[in-house]
Parts: C-alpha cells; sequence; structure tokens
C-alpha cells in the first residue's frame, strides 16, 4: 500500500493528539515563541486577538499570509489560522501555505450567509465552533475534524463557553436516553444527520474532538471547562491581553492537567498579575455578538 | 493483575486507555511521580513533545520515570517516542533510555501526515492464525523518524524508502505512528507480551 495523506484518520488523529492541551492565539513570531514556551500544544496565527477585532469593528478577515508563515517558521508545534465561514479561497490559501489546521471562525466576518466550506476534499484538518449538539453534527457532516465551543470570543467572559459545553453535552446525555426509535425524530429536531446522531447517542461523545473556545482568561476557567468535559481549550486574547502573558500561558497549561487539583489550581493561580479586562456579555447588543455567526 | 500506566500530560492517552481496556487490562493515568508506584509498565502517548517535555520538568516526572524505565518496560508512541530518544537532534533528551537519534515532524507538516501499511514480522510472536505476515496500518501525524540506531536497538520496521519506524531496545520499545488509533490490537498485544516476560524486563 502506498502512502495516503489526507485521510479521516490523519486529519482527527491530529486534533486527538492536541487533547489536554491549550490552544494559544498568537499575532507575532515572539508571542509564538512565548507560547510554545509556555507549553502551549498549538498556536493560532492571526493579525488581530478578538478583543482587538471587536473594539477595532470593520470587516474582520483571514491574516496576511506573511504573518502566517512568520509564525509558521517561529515554532515546531502546529500552526493554525483561521478562514471566514464559507470562505473557500481563503481556505485554499492557507491550505497552500501549508497551516496545521484551520479554523472556518465567527470571530472573522461571515463571507456566505448559507453554505459553510464543504470541508472534504481538503488535506488540511478543519476545527469549527458549535454552541449545540445539533450545529457541532453539521460541521462534522460537512467534514470538521474537531469542534470547538463558540463561547463569546474577546470578551474575557466565560458564561457562553460554560453555555455551549452544557448544551453539547447535555444534549448526548438526552441522546443517550432516548430509544432507538425515537433518534430519527431527535435528528429532524437537531438538523443533524441521523448516521451521526446514532453514533453519538451509541458513544456517548461527538465523533470528534470537542475544545472549549471564547472567553477563557484564568487558569480556574480553563479547570471549570475540562470538567464540564472539553477535551482542551483554546486560549484568544486572554493571555497576550493579561499583564504577564508567559506566566499566565503556563499556568493555564498546567490548569488543564490537573484540573481536578483544586490545590494545585491555588498555586497555579497565584500572582499572576490582571487578567484581561471583561464584557459582560449580557451587555452586548445581538448584532455585538460573534457566537449568533454561523448556524 | 497487570496495570499499565499512561502518561497523561497531554495528548492521546484516552485511546491507549480504550485500547487496554478493550484487552482487558487496567490503566492508570501518569500525573505525578507517586502514579508510577506498582504500575508493571508505561505508554508515553503521542502529544506535543514540547508540551510533555514542560510538564513533566514543572512537575518533578524526569528523574521518576527515568528511574521507572530502567526495570520495567516502557513504550512511546510519536512524541513518546521522541521523549524517550536518547538524541532529538541536538536538543536535551527529555527521559530518554532509547540508544537513537530522532528527527521531529520528519515528513512535513500537518498536510504531510499519511496512513500507509508496513511489515513487523516481530509481531508475529502474538499474532493470530489470522494474523500473521499481515501488514500493520499505520497512521503517521507530523511524526518523527529514527534517523539513527545506536548499540542493542533492534529495527522492527521501517517504510518502503527504508526510514525507520519502529524500534526495540530490550524492555524499551518506540514506534513513530499510532497503533491506538487504528483497530489492530497487535502492538498493544506485542507490549503486553514484554511485560509479562520476565525475560525481557
Amino acid at each position: 500500500m502506498s502512502a495516503q495523506t489526507g485521510t479521516w484518520r490523519a486529519k482527527a488523529g491530529l486534533a486527538q493528539m492536541l487533547k489536554g492541551g491549550v490552544i494559544m492565539d498568537v499575532t507575532t513570531a515572539e508571542q509564538a515563541e512565548i507560547a510554545e514556551e509556555a507549553g502551549a500544544c498549538a498556536v493560532m496565527a492571526l493579525e488581530r486577538v478578538p478583543a482587538d477585532i471587536r473594539k477595532e469593528g470593520g470587516v474582520a478577515r483571514m491574516a496576511d499570509p506573511e504573518k502566517i508563515l512568520e509564525i509558521m517558521e517561529a515554532v515546531s508545534i502546529p500552526v493554525m489560522a483561521k478562514c471566514r465561514i464559507g470562505h473557500f479561497v481563503e481556505a485554499q490559501i492557507l491550505e497552500a501555505l501549508g497551516v496545521d489546521y484551520i479554523d472556518e471562525s465567527e470571530v472573522l466576518t461571515p463571507a456566505d450567509e448559507e453554505n459553510h466550506i464543504d470541508k472534504h476534499p481538503f488535506k488540511v484538518p478543519f476545527v469549527c465552533g458549535a454552541r449545540n449538539l445539533g450545529e457541532a453534527l453539521r460541521r462534522i457532516a460537512e467534514g470538521a475534524a474537531m469542534i470547538r465551543t463558540k463561547g463569546e470570543a474577546g470578551t474575557g467572559n466565560v458564561v457562553e463557553a460554560v453555555r455551549h459545553a452544557r448544551t453539547v453535552m447535555g444534549d448526548i446525555r438526552r441522546l443517550q436516553a432516548m430509544r432507538p426509535d425515537e433518534l430519527y425524530a431527535e435528528a429532524k429536531r437537531l438538523g443533524a444527520p441521523y448516521e451521526l446522531v446514532k453514533e453519538v447517542a451509541e458513544t456517548g461523545r461527538l465523533p470528534v474532538v470537542n475544545f472549549a473556545a471564547g472567553g477563557i482568561a484564568t487558569p480556574a476557567d480553563a479547570a471549570l471547562m475540562m470538567h464540564l468535559g472539553m477535551d482542551g481549550v483554546f486560549v484568544g486574547s486572554g493571555i497576550f491581553k493579561s499583564s504577564d502573558p508567559f506566566e499566565r500561558a503556563k499556568a493555564i497549561v498546567q490548569a488543564v492537567t490537573y484540573y481536578d487539583d483544586p490545590a494545585m489550581l491555588a498555586e497555579l493561580s497565584r500572582g499572576l498579575g490582571e487578567a484581561m479586562p471583561g464584557i459582560d456579555v449580557s451587555k452586548l447588543a445581538e448584532d455585538e455578538r460573534l457566537a449568533t455567526r454561523g448556524w | 493483575m497487570t496495570t499499565i500506566g499512561v502518561l497523561a500530560l497531554q495528548g492521546g492517552f484516552r485511546e491507549h486507555e480504550e485500547m487496554l481496556a478493550r484487552l482487558g487490562v487496567a490503566t492508570r493515568k501518569v500525573r505525578r511521580a507517586e502514579d508510577l508506584d506498582g504500575l508493571d509498565g508505561l505508554i508515553l502517548p503521542g502529544g506535543e513533545s514540547t508540551t510533555i517535555r514542560r510538564l513533566a520538568s514543572l512537575h518533578g516526572l524526569i528523574e521518576p520515570v527515568r528511574t521507572f524505565a530502567q526495570t520495567h518496560p516502557i513504550w512511546g508512541t510519536c512524541a513518546g517516542l521522541i521523549a524517550l530518544a536518547n538524541d532529538i537532534g541536538g536538543e536535551a533528551p527529555i527521559f530518554g533510555g532509547l540508544n537513537i537519534r530522532v528527527q521531529r515532524n520528519a515528513f512535513g507538516r500537518q498536510v504531510d501526515s499519511f496512513e500507509t501499511a508496513i511489515t513487523v514480522p516481530t509481531l508475529d510472536a502474538i499474532a493470530s492464525e489470522d494474523e500473521r505476515g499481515t501488514p500493520f496500518p499505520a497512521v503517521f501525524i507530523r511524526a518523527p523518524v529514527v534517523e539513527h540506531v545506536g548499540e542493542g536497538v533492534e529495527v522492527l520496521a521501517t517504510l518502503e524508502d527504508g526510514r525507520i519506524v519502529a524500534v526495540q531496545q530490550g524492555h524499551v520499545l518506540g514506534t513513530a505512528f499510532h497503533p491506538e488509533l487504528t483497530e489492530d490490537t497487535r502492538f498493544h498485544r506485542y507490549f503486553l507480551h514484554m511485560v509479562q516476560s520476565p525475560a525481557l524486563a
């Protein structure tokens, strides 16, 4: 047998190897090196972190390839990059650059309000955001090899990530309690393919790795998301918008591994300086919410 | 009763635990030095080797794992193989114990990750009649290769181009690929065979 690249097992498998880890947003080679040194299992290469995208407004697009390449050269851990929802040409460009994972992300301004990208033809794997099980399974049906909660990026407020994690896990538990003949109607209600619904009902978990994202700012936030059944965490603005990014990054990495050890978490949380300033999500206008992008 | 530890700092430890559970073997996650007490063998899973290095050194696991590996069977897959290598292309070893030089990310980036079938004659020691001589499905994800093997290291498998992807040195086993991501249990059974053979330990 000759070697086959871009297989489902290779794409979903990389996410499996990221489990128990922290993926950090970075905007420069120097930040990427700090993240790697702190123990990040991957970095997300961006032009602006979500907090700045939120502040500055305007159309947020894929980062400049120059920026992404600079970050890819700086570190040996996997480098992810974001494209706009539905913008398959941005995704093709990111694949041509050789990024290790593409995030089809609601943090950028959507390019298509009907369709997400058909992710199957790509050799590079995709991660997509989801607020509930139906949304997660629709993304997986389109070829996503990894799921993350949407949370509410750039707020430093974990409340939406908690809501989305509890919703996905609660939806899964409900499926498990159903009779097999009820799964057909449930698939219709979820708006997800029956085969995937049936698989989740049988295994009790998503068919791909599921990370937390959107508003995680402290070691305690990260540990909370692990308790809620997430496989790892993305930290966006939370690290490089804080007063001591290296120490905070290192502490969050350890908090994900030792999430069920409160004494350790107490030690890790000491003297980290100021966390990023947070935003009360309930005060955001509907059109300021990023999580409602995508469907 | 046999209990196998799986280093659970970061990475694909759950898949190893599930594979061992299917084989009816008890497992324990290893996150602290005391978790090693009473184990019969240890698996170092895939993940990011820089993350595993950072967590292992912050939490005092480097020396305890080294000591454990001197007297017990240990198996590293992908990042775990890197963690066992005595030479990581100039970087300091993580745990070490395997007399090899590895190259990290030897095949390129994620778009170059691949699946292939390899021949591993050693597995015939534990293979069923049906399995004997059949190729092993190997999944390489941003995988390392073994660039050089030193004294005492046996090469168990190579790719068609001759690059070394599985090795054994006494009770230390290393694979550049991920048997835990497949349905094929032979490598796990082979490791259990090592654990249960006093001659190897």
